[in-house]
């Protein structure tokens, strides 16, 4: 009865916003002042083949077109994306748990790909993207994606359409949350882990992508003007990784440690699995990173490069740690430096050069490693599958490795030319080598909220329907269980 | 008759399975096991985190055949499965009271 109140409830919400739609909200393009001239016509094309700004007097015929490359590219990179997360992750972190728990991760991931698509759809995309304050967006200005339509949004892209830039993004939106279930994976209730990831949308990643991404975001240092913080951050490394490998780290401890944690074994049920799995973020990462710089230009084909040299350098000095310092190179080990580089050249891939990107890799395959086999076992904190390791650290590490490597020579935005930049002063602090102070801000803010907002809302969690699973189910397996299925018959 | 049963290293099955066909051995049933002797088990390390993994994988051969028929196959087993490193496996012989064929209900030593 309750859950058909919530779809009543749902149904309402999607009538009252059918009203507003009504209503034109957008208003009509602004007219055109004389009839374009070759010129004109010719000066929009060379926009669209440089990613820049419409020409003033651009063809009428094509005012609210977007570009066809860029858009190709955006629509193919938010695929990319979702690749990550299904079935990428669902399966590399589905090979790390007990054979009787492989569902369960996969179902997490599913469900999560499920309730974050709807916030979005209501209230997550304006929250984050429509302009409002610099902290948190306009929450009703987008909210059931009205006037998101195939018309480019010009305060993001010129040249994609609004509907694909709010679905690339959605892609980690969706990819965020799922990162945390590393971390508490084998013993959370599938309820509270929904209750808790609606929850932290709105308190730490709705806000939290507006000040970095949002166009009058707080830290949005390339394309706010006024931004306070004049960080970058190229496709979320606070955003996404250090949001979700904090938030995981405080959530793990607050739900204690599995069964038998450290005693009994727990072992990792299919290493085959898991690097199928991390062989799909690796490609899909290319969307992510390569798809950041939404459209398919200069930049992009950096970040590119960039992902490249640091993901295969980080995965290839991880295991040649254990190598050297107990004889084998383990599968686990590749598989670990690779997402490991991915994670850290994330914030940077369309702002370093490629020397930068192979210290980036180095540094990703050396210190995630050491919080990773270290620091677990100082603490005793069962971060399962290691989501504080690689995501937290990782990210972290990435935040303020972009801040010294970080040049305008790859990436005019950083420079004078980016008029946001001069006007808030972000190309004097990266020409001075002064943009690491900058990162560390939003380093401290970006960890305050993510631990602050994870404390109140799994106390809240708790409260309402408790977050463990209990003894029993946990000794059977979630996937029995919370789901009535099993993984593997026979 | 007897019952031969051989734990042998999982690797040796195929020239184990020739060898005793060539000394006309027709049958045999086959087991994929776990289990520890002298060579006791590994150790694992997953990022980190040790674990002694104790029973090791095995394969046993269940062979019953008629008397004449044991040293033979004992011989061939030896030969096919030796390397002569720890883990190689052991061999069991027991007696078998009966053996029926279900199809055709034969019994005894025309049944194996």
């Amino acid at each position: 009865m309750k859950k058909l109140l919530l779809l009543v409830g749902f149904a309402g919400l999607l009538a009252a916003s059918n009203l507003n739609a009504q209503t034109p909200a957008a208003a009509a393009p602004a007219p055109v002042a004389k009839t374009p001239t070759t010129e004109d016509r010719l000066a929009d094309i060379e926009a669209y083949i440089n990613n820049g700004a419409r020409q003033t007097n651009a063809p009428t015929a094509l005012a609210t077109s977007a570009g066809p490359g860029h858009n190709a590219w955006m629509m193919t990179s938010a695929a990319l994306v979702l690749f990550m997360t299904l079935p990428g992750l669902a399966l590399f972190y589905g090979g790390l748990v007990r054979r009787k728990n492989i569902l369960s991760v996969m179902a997490q991931c599913l469900g999560i790909a499920g309730i974050v698509t709807i916030l979005w759809f209501i209230c997550g995309y304006s929250m984050v993207f429509a302009a409002g304050k610099p902290w948190l967006g306009s929450i009703t200005k987008f909210a059931f994606l009205n006037g998101v339509d195939s018309a480019p949004n010009t305060d993001y892209a010129a040249w994609v359409s609004h509907n694909v830039f709010s679905m690339y993004q959605m892609m980690f939106a969706i990819i965020t949350p799922a990162l945390i279930i590393g971390a508490i994976a084998e013993r959370m209730k599938f309820k509270a882990i929904m209750l808790f990831v609606v929850l932290w949308m709105f308190v730490v990643y709705f806000p939290l992508a507006h000040m970095v991404w949002g166009v009058d975001g707080l830290m949005n240092g390339v394309w706010n003007g006024d931004a306070k913080i004049k960080a970058i951050d190229f496709a979320g490394g606070t955003v996404v990784h250090m949001s979700s490998g904090w938030s995981a780290l405080i959530l793990c401890i607050m739900l204690g440690k599995r069964l038998g944690f450290p005693k009994e074994p727990m072992q990792p049920h299919s290493m085959v699995m898991c690097m199928i799995g991390t062989g799909m973020l690796w490609v899909g990462w290319y969307g992510f990173n390569a798809g950041s710089a939404v459209a398919a230009d200069g930049v992009a084909a950096n970040a590119f490069m960039t992902t490249t040299l640091a993901t295969a350098v980080a995965a290839f000095v991880w295991p040649m740690l254990e190598y050297i310092s107990r004889g084998k190179p383990s599968i686990l080990g590749f598989c670990s430096g690779a997402v490991a580089g991915l994670v850290v050249i994330t914030p940077a891939t369309g702002f370093v050069d490629a020397k930068g990107a192979v210290i980036i890799g180095l540094l990703a395959g050396v210190i995630p490693y050491f919080a990773v086999t270290k620091l677990k076992g100082i603490f005793g904190y069962d971060d399962a599958l290691d989501t504080f390791g690689v995501h937290a650290v990782g990210g972290t590490l990435g935040a303020l490795l972009t801040g010294v490597l970080a040049t305008g020579k790859v990436n005019a935005n950083l420079t004078d030319a980016n008029s946001y930049a001069k006007a808030n002063g972000l190309d004097k602090i990266v020409a001075n080598h002064g943009l690491w102070i900058e990162q560390l801000k939003a380093i401290g803010l970006t960890i305050t909220l993510a631990v602050v907002g994870t404390v109140v809302i799994a106390l809240i969690v708790k409260a309402v329907c408790g977050l463990r699973v209990s003894e029993d189910v946990e000794t059977v397996g979630l996937d029995v269980a919370e789901h009535g299925e099993e993984g593997y018959h026979g | 008759m007897k019952k031969i049963e051989a734990v042998i290293k999982p690797f040796k099955l195929e020239e184990v399975k020739d060898a005793l066909s060539d000394v006309g051995i027709e049958g045999m049933t086959v087991v994929e096991v776990k289990g520890f002797g002298r060579q006791k088990g590994h150790t694992e390390i997953y990022r980190g985190s040790e674990y002694t993994v104790d029973f090791l994988p095995k394969i046993k051969l269940e062979i019953v055949l008629a008397d004449g028929q044991v040293e033979a196959a004992i011989a061939a087993i030896l030969k096919a499965a030796k390397t002569g490193k720890i883990g190689d496996g052991k061999i069991f012989v027991s007696n078998v009271e009966q053996s029926i064929r279900i199809r055709t209900e034969e019994k005894g030593e025309q049944a194996v």
